[in-house]
């Protein structure tokens, strides 16, 4: 009986694992992490994104249609930095799928990979909607984008070793066509260096940081808090005090604050795609960064 | 790297002060905060100094990253994660919910009674004036690699403790089965598992008070299994010892209480989400007793004895353009309660009236709510909310000489509004005329507040 139930049990689950082996079923919370997947697992991944451009990655709930996918995934690839830790714990402990729980290698954070900007002094939520691990948004800068790409590639080659050359193969290729397009968005964005800008909402620490902008106020108060008049007012004047030459924001954000001091302070508004397909030219991920410097180079004129 | 060896020193200086100073004379004083100042002193030139190597250090990286822009991967050594050290390092996460309330109620709530159905469990909008609400405690973290744990304890605003849930989660099952035990809210219909503070209206619907005495937990185990499929289909089954209305407490070993639950759900585009889901739950009452109003209009003791069985349809939409709740979003949402009751009815049962009889006893009734959340800008939000309950059929047998079926249809209209400046804090207005009581109309007025501290919560659907 005991041995009828146990041969069962394991019919079961060969049953299940066998089509599951065609292809790595990939769960990204965030549309740059479910390109870079699609970039260095070719046709033997299959990825499904959470999460749209147009949608704060913080604020999701844990919808039915995420559970039933994280259910089915091979491996999680989220930002971490507590960006998802609204909705990510609770999809993976209701999905019931052992594989992806997090200390499993089923379970990737970008945020691992790369050094953290931004790591509050003070953790206090008086602050804000402050992140205890410093700045989430770490897609923003492409550098970035290359050093979690050498880590994913490893970690696919673990899940899937029958197909680990493939992955390493894949990955050797995006690196180099990466590495000359940094190089080229670097020299393109030469003239923003010590530009002068103001942010809607703090997203933007590592573009700042790798092109050399300089952030000079954000719209919001405290970051996740909405634009106040009496802030915007204090930030107006700041502006006029000094050169800066735009506001920028990402696309899921209303641009009802960023108007606001455009036209009162003659900057130009500028709207980035802060993710892959956050607007129709940042296809990809060369995409989305051909398009950001090109936004902020026209942002100057 | 020099450690900060310097401060548990400080600190045990800092920590002994109260004791010295005590019976410390002026020019005491003045040297120790000499000593102090000096301290001090010696300790920001160190920290400077320490700064100002931390800055030399990360510049001379980000000079050496500019150099070479496509980095390779660099190892995980720079994550994220907490640095806590030592024991501290395992604390799970904690949060407090402070809760309270200013309640104008028109009708006295002690004389509050739904009629037509037995009450139970908490019901009822609670005392007039100002009043703490139930402060919530939670603690919640992976015990191992094989279990989850949750401890959510609810201090009443009486001064006592009750253990809301405490469960245990194993979380490396097999094919899909999540199976929880201990104490928990049953996972049946879409309100139920909600904590209070998390509904959209500071009481629960009608039918929740009416069918499952607020919210209905247990005591046993639950396992719940999710289809390996792109349409998310739920199945939940549970077990547990029934103490809870409509049940009762029964000196029993068996399982007291039976629930299964089936739920389905996914995505219309980019900006609606849904679920929906039928559940059923059976138990059993033994000597459930109350008072009833008889047809010779005394006020009666009578007891149950039976079995109930209790069948709630649920569904939930959500819209928000594309997905972005952020700005404007919108929530529908409606259950449907069903439920029947069938044993030994006992009228007069502690005899004060000297008229005990014992009759069978069927009851079939009914109920539903409906509600409509609207946030027409960010922080703020409006909804309102109908309840209405059906008597159904109420056979007494025997004792219908002494006991009348109910006609009254019980109902209640409710409105709201909410500010939520930010995840963690929410102030509510809400105004409801409640009619559950033939010719009495209660009209509810609440201001509520719900902070959260600590950790941050979990974005339930």
């Amino acid at each position: 009986m005991k041995s009828n139930l146990q041969c069962l049990l394991a019919m079961l689950a060969l049953a299940w694992i066998g089509p599951a082996a065609a292809a790595l079923s990939v769960f990204a919370t965030v549309p740059e992490w479910g390109a870079l997947a699609e970039e260095l697992g070719g046709d033997k991944v299959k990825v499904y994104t959470a999460t749209n451009p147009l949608q704060d990655p913080h604020h999701v709930e844990a919808k039915p249609s995420l559970i039933s996918r994280a259910r089915g995934a091979d491996l999680v690839v989220a930002t971490g930095a507590e960006l998802e830790i609204g909705w990510l714990p609770l999809v993976i402990q209701q999905a019931g799928n052992p594989k992806v729980q997090a200390g499993k290698p089923g379970y990737f954070e970008a945020a691992q990979q790369v050094p953290i900007l931004d790591k509050p002094a003070r953790l206090d939520r008086a602050e804000g909607d402050v992140h205890a691990a410093g700045d989430p948004h770490i897609q923003t800068d492409p550098r970035n984008i290359a050093r979690v790409a050498g880590a994913l590639a490893a970690r696919l080659a673990e899940l899937d070793p029958e197909n680990a050359a493939y992955y390493q193969t894949r990955y050797k290729a995006f690196a180099e066509r990466w590495s000359a397009a940094v190089a080229r968005w670097e020299k393109e964005a030469a003239p923003l260096r010590g530009v002068a800008i103001v942010v809607q909402h703090k997203a933007f620490t590592y573009l700042i940081a790798w092109l050399g902008l300089k952030e000079v106020a954000a719209l919001e108060p405290k970051p996740g808090v909405e634009p106040t008049t009496a802030h915007l007012s204090e930030v107006l004047a700041t502006v006029q005090r000094q050169p800066v030459k735009m506001v920028i924001r990402a696309a899921y954000q209303s641009d009802r604050a960023s108007q606001w001091i455009a036209e009162r302070a003659k900057i130009n508004a500028v709207v980035l795609p802060f993710t892959v397909a956050g607007d129709d030219a940042a296809k990809d991920l060369f995409g989305l960064f051909d398009d950001t410097v090109q936004r902020l180079l026209k942002g100057l004129q | 790297m020099p450690k900060f060896i310097w401060l548990p020193g400080a600190l045990a200086l800092a920590l002994s002060m109260p004791f010295p100073v005590w019976a410390a004379s002026d020019a005491d004083l003045a040297e120790i905060r000499e000593q102090i100042r000096q301290l001090k002193e010696s300790y920001e030139a160190r920290i400077q100094a320490l700064e100002q190597k931390l800055k030399d250090a990360e510049s001379a990286k980000s000079a050496a990253a500019a150099a070479t822009p496509a980095t390779p991967p660099v190892p995980a050594t720079l994550p994220a994660s907490s640095t806590a050290s030592g024991i501290a390092a395992f604390n799970p996460a904690i949060s407090a919910v402070l809760q309270g309330r200013y309640a104008n109620l028109s009708q006295d709530p002690s004389k509050f009674a739904i009629s037509g159905f037995a009450p139970g469990g908490e019901i009822g909008p609670g005392r007039r004036g100002f009043s703490l609400g139930e402060s919530e405690f939670a603690i919640s973290a992976n015990v191992d690699h094989l279990f989850a744990g949750n401890l959510i304890v609810s201090l009443t605003p009486e001064n006592t403790v009750s253990v809301e849930e405490a469960y245990g989660i194993y979380t490396a099952a097999p094919y899909g089965l999540v199976p929880k035990f201990g104490r928990f809210f049953s996972g049946l219909g879409y309100m139920n598992e909600q904590h209070q503070h998390a509904w959209d209206f500071i009481d629960a619907p009608l039918a929740y008070q009416a069918f499952l005495g607020g919210q209905y937990a247990n005591d046993g185990l639950q396992v719940k299994w999710v289809a390996p499929t792109d349409q998310f289909l739920e199945f939940g089954a549970e077990v547990g010892n029934g103490d809870n209305f409509p049940g009762s407490v029964r000196n029993k070993n068996g399982a007291g209480s039976g629930v299964v639950y089936a739920h389905t759900g996914g995505d219309i585009g980019a900006s609606h989400s849904w679920r929906a889901g039928l559940s059923y739950l059976q138990t059993r009452a033994q000597d459930r007793q109350y008072s009833q109003l008889d047809l010779a209009g005394n006020n009666a003791q009578v007891g149950f004895n039976g079995t109930s069985h209790v069948g709630i349809a649920d569904f939930v939409w959500k819209y928000a353009p594309n997905g972005n709740a952020l700005q404007t979003n919108f929530k529908l949402q409606g259950e449907y309660f069903w439920r029947r009751e069938s044993g030994d009815f006992t009228y007069d049962v502690d005899g004060a009236l000297g008229l005990t009889s014992t009759s069978a006893y069927t009851a079939r009734q009914s109920g539903w709510y409906l509600q409509g959340i609207y946030q027409f800008m960010p922080y703020w939000r409006v909804g309102a909310r109908y309840d209405r309950l059906d008597p159904g059929h109420v056979d007494y047998g025997a004792n219908a000489a002494y006991l009348d079926s109910p006609a009254f249809h019980p109902e209640r209209a409710t409105l709201m509004v909410d500010y939520t400046p930010s995840e963690f804090s929410r102030i509510r207005l809400q105004y409801g005329q409640s009619k559950t009581q033939a010719g009495m109309t209660d009209n509810q007025l609440f201001l509520q507040y719900i902070l959260t501290l600590g950790a941050h919560g979990a974005h339930k659907f």
